[in-house]
């Protein structure tokens, strides 16, 4: 039974200037311990569809319009506040990107740390200072003792990533949700931080949702991917499956624009013109006014998911009727 | 092969004081120290290293936009660092930048024609007539079209943007070119338009280019020769393909074995080499090597004497176990 089922969940932002649809008609759902991949540029969606399974989605501007989000028996869009704390931050967390800022700096690295484990009640407070020595350990910050009392401007960016981890780690979660937790950081510390979650995962049995807009740190990381593209998911598989068979033409599109997967010096594969503009309707494929292989019908017939392999699904019409 | 520009020895040091009453110099960062480089004719240098290790400051130091502690830039025969003020001015006419973030080296408050203009302007290349014909073949150059010459870089897109700054950049039409990070604020899709664009300039305009990144596939793709940089120093040198396919020094091996793969099956199998800890602080460098703190090769003779840059197997290393390892 998957861990988290999200169904038709629509995050639409209601601004002056129109109705973005960020999010419009994502489904999926992840495994207990499985590490699951979401691909996209920015602007595709991917972070906006997991703040709002977080309740992290400033309402207004932004409103959940649809959907649910199954988690353990519970709907996080639609149950009580108190039910939804009681979930957030203990059996689901969340990692950021930028470990400059989602710290606070006015508070020891100590009080942070043990904070998720007093508001969920678990544990007294010299049990949380324990735990929390043990995690920052476990997390390989050497010294842990000291570094405890110390405040986040005294950590360099790898070692504060470190600290989130720990902090969404600490109170054992089922699910954890990691926001592009590497961008912001040098690749050799990169490196590190994508061996901890690893390393962590495979102690603790907990599920991944790995968010990024670099194929390449999906391919050694996640079980399955999805591809998103202007608030919808365009096409999903297993990781293997998805680089050697691309069949979606943005997956290809992208797959072809990354330097790694070209010869050298050849002219790379751009995706000409920009991702549509969300506060427009899009009856058809959202990729049509980009795609190569578009013809007048992907404009403005309405594009659904559909199996081309085992667990491999994906959009395009025209695959879909063997044409491409 | 005739080098357009030559670094040597070059050292930039920022002074630390102590001490509020009693300012007190306490010792010095040392973000690029004994840098020497040269530059070929239609050459892509590529120059990568962690966040910390100089390069920036490199590219800045050959600008002459950071006073130098010590060292010489040549540009076609002039030495830059012996220049006045006046003729530093004229002189950088054949030396430009493109920066890293496109969303603030363009000023917000100016067309995309009054920036192009104004170096045309300033360097009285062409008339005021001439202006409007020069800025659009500027554009046309960097593939925008002249129609957007009137409208200001909020409505530009990232990839858009960064052409505008390219497109600056070649208004004066320099030899040399040195882009810091120019992709690294872009999507992949955006970021292979920048990658083609300044590759052609390379090709078609006979431009040198030196290109600072942190990603090394994108290094890879476009460079000729790759210098490698930890803490202010070049730690290997050579041809492109070479050193990231084969690296040598420990360092490169490292950075090289970090790089995520986008091939699933090569990702699961080839070992990372995961280097401990952060680079140290350029403040107080270690002694000797300065990698010897986190490399896996190192012994007591790494901490003795620094490493000089040594022509090994056709390019060039800072080890001194380079036979050994």
């Amino acid at each position: 039974m998957p861990l988290l089922t999200v169904t038709g969940l629509r995050t639409h932002f209601h601004t002056r200037s129109g109705i973005y649809r960020a999010v419009d008609g994502v489904s999926f759902s992840v495994e207990p311990g499985e590490t699951l991949g979401i691909v996209g540029e920015s602007g595709s969606g991917k972070s906006a569809t997991c703040y709002s399974i977080m309740g992290l989605i400033p309402q207004p501007p932004g409103r959940i319009e649809g959907g649910t989000a199954m988690f353990d028996g519970v709907d996080l869009l639609h149950c009580t506040p108190a039910a939804a704390r009681g979930i957030r931050g203990n059996r689901v967390s969340m990692i950021f990107q930028d470990p400059m800022t989602s710290l606070n700096p006015y508070m020891r690295i100590s009080d942070q740390l043990i904070e998720p484990l007093l508001i969920h009640g678990k544990t007294s407070r010299s049990e949380a200072r324990k735990r929390a020595l043990e995690m920052l350990a476990s997390v390989g910050i050497s010294d842990a003792a000291r570094r405890m009392r110390q405040y986040p401007h005294e950590f360099s960016g790898g070692m504060r990533q470190r600290v989130m981890i720990a902090m969404a780690l600490i109170t054992r979660p089922a699910l954890l949700i990691a926001d592009e937790p590497t961008t912001a950081l040098d690749v050799t510390v990169q490196a590190q931080i994508l061996e901890l979650i690893q390393r962590t995962q495979r102690e603790l049995g907990m599920a991944v949702i790995f968010i990024t807009h670099d194929l390449a740190v999906v391919s050694g990381l996640c079980d399955r991917v999805l591809v998103m593209y202007a608030g919808r998911i365009v096409e999903t598989a297993g990781t293997r499956e998805l680089f050697e068979n691309p069949r979606h033409p943005y997956t290809r599109a992208l797959r072809r624009s990354i330097p790694a997967t070209q010869p050298k010096g050849a002219e790379l594969y751009t995706i000409p013109g920009l991702p549509p503009d969300l506060s427009k309707p899009l009856p058809g494929c959202p990729f049509a006014p980009r795609c190569e292989f578009a013809v007048a019908r992907c404009h403005d017939t309405p594009t659904s998911l559909s199996e081309v392999g085992p667990g491999h699904l994906q959009a395009c019409l025209r695959v879909q009727s063997g044409e491409i | 092969m005739n080098p357009i520009l030559e670094l040597t020895g070059i050292k930039v040091h920022y002074p630390v004081f102590e001490g509020v009453l009693r300012r007190r110099h306490t010792g010095a960062v040392k973000a690029v120290d004994g840098v020497s480089l040269s530059l070929g004719t239609a050459e892509v240098l590529g120059l990568v290293g962690e966040s910390g290790c100089g390069k920036s400051t490199l590219a800045r130091a050959i600008l002459q936009l950071v006073p130098l502690t010590a060292g010489k830039v040549v540009l076609g025969g002039r030495d830059l660092t012996a220049l006045t003020a006046a003729e530093l001015a004229e002189g950088r006419r054949d030396l430009q930048m493109v920066f890293q973030d496109p969303f603030a080296s363009l000023n917000p408050r100016m067309t995309v024609f009054d920036t192009l203009a104004e170096p045309l302007l300033v360097h009285r290349v062409c008339t005021r007539a001439e202006v409007a014909a020069r800025v659009s073949r500027l554009m046309g150059v960097v593939g925008l079209s002249p129609r957007f010459m009137q409208k200001y870089p909020h409505e530009f897109s990232g990839g858009q943007r960064q052409r505008i700054a390219v497109a600056r950049a070649l208004a004066l039409e320099p030899k040399v070119i040195i882009a810091d990070e120019p992709v690294s604020a872009l999507d992949v899709s955006v970021q292979a338009q920048v990658l083609n664009l300044l590759a052609g300039l390379v090709r078609d305009m006979g431009l040198s280019l030196i290109f600072i990144a942190h990603d090394l596939s994108v290094v890879k793709h476009i460079s000729d020769r790759v210098a490698v940089m930890y803490l202010g120093k070049i730690v290997e040198l050579g041809p492109a393909a070479d050193v990231i396919e084969r690296p040598i020094h420990p360092y490169t091996r490292a950075l090289v074995s970090a790089i995520p793969d986008p091939d699933p099956a090569k990702a699961r199998a080839s070992q990372r080499i995961v280097l401990p800890g952060d680079p140290p602080s350029p403040l107080n460098p270690p002694s000797g090597c300065a990698f010897h703190t986190r490399c896996p090769y190192a012994q007591e003779k790494c901490k003795a004497a620094v490493p000089p840059l040594a022509a090994y197997r056709g390019r060039e290393v800072a080890c001194v176990r380079v036979s050994e390892i």
